[in-house]
């Protein structure tokens, strides 16, 4: 799964698609998933590179990251998969 | 290297400049605690989830009512509606603060009985009463307030055998400006048919006409509504007096004033739409004192205000079981308390706090009760931090017609804890367990066994 080539992150958590217009905001833990995600990481290697960082049981990561990808389906933010 | 502390992703869209229907604010000031008892500690000792009723908010409601009426007009009682919420502890809050009993079934009125108020201090109302609460309640000298025709001449008929002569009111519905019209009870203002409800009264010398009746709906937003009702009540006790050269002793507005809940679907949060009880007040007491009473045969001014006095003083605590995604993105909490303990996620909105410190990181969610089934929605749709299993949460003004209206479905009813003026917690309704469901149930003997 890959974040759509035109969405604008910043450092902040502002998220934003020039294609409708919609903008977002992420916590610091998403703006991090989002920023690995664009550097093309895997869900797994991102998992991977949060358990290192954070204070977290993998399996909770795992499951939040799984959460997330389907939030940012929900918001048309991934690339479509064929 | 040490690691740092987690939070859970999170994206939330943004909707600019909009006012979007999760509402103006988001809701996440944790609440630790119910006046000055901790959140944490009421769950550890009485569980999860759990109803907290706090004392000095119903004394506090009640004082500013009473304060509200007392300072525009010279005799006022309040009666406590039952129904509101009849725990006896709670009850008993009121009854101390001087308020009277108004209820609405033979259960209702022996429990006011049972809580100690004298028969006659308790107004009895209600389209349902039975041959043998009429006659305890005549017995008791209580007001019984007529709902219909039927009970008028079923009354008189029971007043013939005991040959009393029981105090009695009539309830009466109008046009107040106000759709939909509560017309099914009582007898119709316009229609003339209030009026001849008293003739008839009168004509059997076997009923003692004492007071006017009337409540116009609940949750009224509007004051002038009761400004009308009290006009018609003043003109059929104005022409009483014409006709009869007697004075109704008393008029009783009923109930009605709005908490300061939020309905569903009104953008703006209740707290900053509803009128106070002082701008009732002032609509009701100024139309009876101008009506033109003389000053020594003013009637005394009854008020059976329910949810208003005790909606802000309930609390309901909970625990997150679980979160979800749903299939069209949005988030899902799953809570341990749903429909089954509050009915009024149906009318309102309910504010729901975490009862523990959160980034600012906040989502638009549906929060689900745990029924098994679909219409078991708390709110559906609400701005709230990062929940997860295990967190608390504080649901706001749910003290009126919950703990009445509670469902015994799926699980059982919890435990009611009540925080004293001096923030002490007292058990007020432990809670239900499966052999009090089972004391009810009978087993016929040729379904006793079976061999599975
Ligand atoms: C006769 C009567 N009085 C008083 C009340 C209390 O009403 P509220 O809670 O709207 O003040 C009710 C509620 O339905 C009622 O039917």
């Amino acid at each position: 799964m890959k974040l759509r080539r035109n969405i604008a992150t910043s450092e902040s958590g502002f998220v934003f698609n020039p294609t409708n217009g919609d903008s977002f905001s992420t916590n610091p833990v998403g703006t991090e998933i989002l920023f690995l995600l664009k550097e093309g990481m895997s869900f797994r290697e991102i998992k991977d590179a949060l358990v290192n960082r954070y204070d977290a049981e993998p399996s909770v990561v795992e499951k939040d990251i799984d959460d997330f990808a389907l939030a940012l389906k929900g918001f048309n933010l991934l690339e479509y998969e064929s | 290297m040490e690691k740092l502390k987690y939070e859970r992703p999170s994206i939330k869209q943004l909707n600019a400049g909009l006012m979007n229907k999760f509402g103006l604010k988001t809701e996440y000031n944790p609440v630790t605690h119910i006046d000055g008892a901790p959140v944490k500690q009421i769950i550890a000792d009485y569980g999860s989830p759990v109803f907290v009723m706090s004392e000095r908010q119903i004394r506090k409601n009640y004082q500013n009512a009473l304060r509200a009426f007392k300072t525009r007009y010279p005799k006022v009682q309040f009666a406590w509606s039952y129904k509101t919420n009849y725990l006896s502890a709670v009850c008993n809050v009121f009854h101390q603060e001087g308020s009277w009993a108004e209820v609405v079934s033979g259960f209702e009125y022996n429990k006011a009985l049972n809580n100690g108020v004298p028969g006659n201090k308790i107004i009895f109302n209600g389209p349902d009463k039975r041959e043998e609460d009429i006659r305890l309640a005549i017995e008791n000298d209580s007001l019984i307030h007529i709902d219909h025709f039927d009970e008028l001449y079923f009354l008189i008929e029971i007043c013939e055998k005991l040959d009393r002569k029981p105090r009695v009111a009539i309830r009466v519905n109008m046009d107040t400006g106000i759709y939909p019209m509560w017309d099914r009870f009582g007898f119709n203002y316009e229609s003339g048919q209030a009026w001849n409800a008293i003739n008839k009264i009168m004509s059997t010398d076997r009923l003692e006409l004492v007071g006017l009746h009337s409540h116009i709906g609940t949750f009224m937003l509007s004051t002038s509504a009761y400004a009308v009702a009290a006009a018609k009540l003043c003109d059929l006790a104005y022409h009483f007096k014409l006709k009869y050269n007697q004075n109704i002793q008393y008029l009783d507005l009923g109930g009605g004033f709005p908490s300061t809940n939020t309905l569903k679907g009104s953008f703006l949060p209740g707290a900053d739409t509803v009128p106070s009880i002082d701008e009732f007040a002032e609509a009701i007491t100024t139309t009876i004192l101008n009506y033109g009473f003389r000053q020594d045969e003013l009637p005394l001014l009854m008020l059976e205000t329910g949810r208003a006095m005790v909606d802000d003083a309930g609390y309901l605590l909970g625990t997150v079981l679980a979160t979800k995604r749903l299939s069209d993105g949005r988030r899902a909490t799953i809570m341990d308390f749903g429909v089954n303990l509050m009915f009024t996620s149906f009318w309102y909105d309910h504010k729901i706090s975490p009862a523990q410190e959160f980034s600012h990181h906040t989502e638009d969610m549906v929060v689900y009760g745990p029924l098994c089934m679909n219409i078991d929605v708390v709110r559906e749709s609400v701005s709230l931090p990062l929940l997860q299993r295990g967190d608390n949460v504080v649901v706001h003004k749910v003290g009126a017609y919950n703990m009445t209206q509670w469902m015994q479905f799926i699980s059982m009813r919890p435990n009611v804890v009540m925080v004293d003026m001096n923030d002490k917690v007292h058990l007020i309704r432990r809670a239900e367990k499966l052999e009090d469901l089972q004391m009810m149930e009978v087993m016929p003997e040729y379904l006793e066994k079976h061999e599975l």
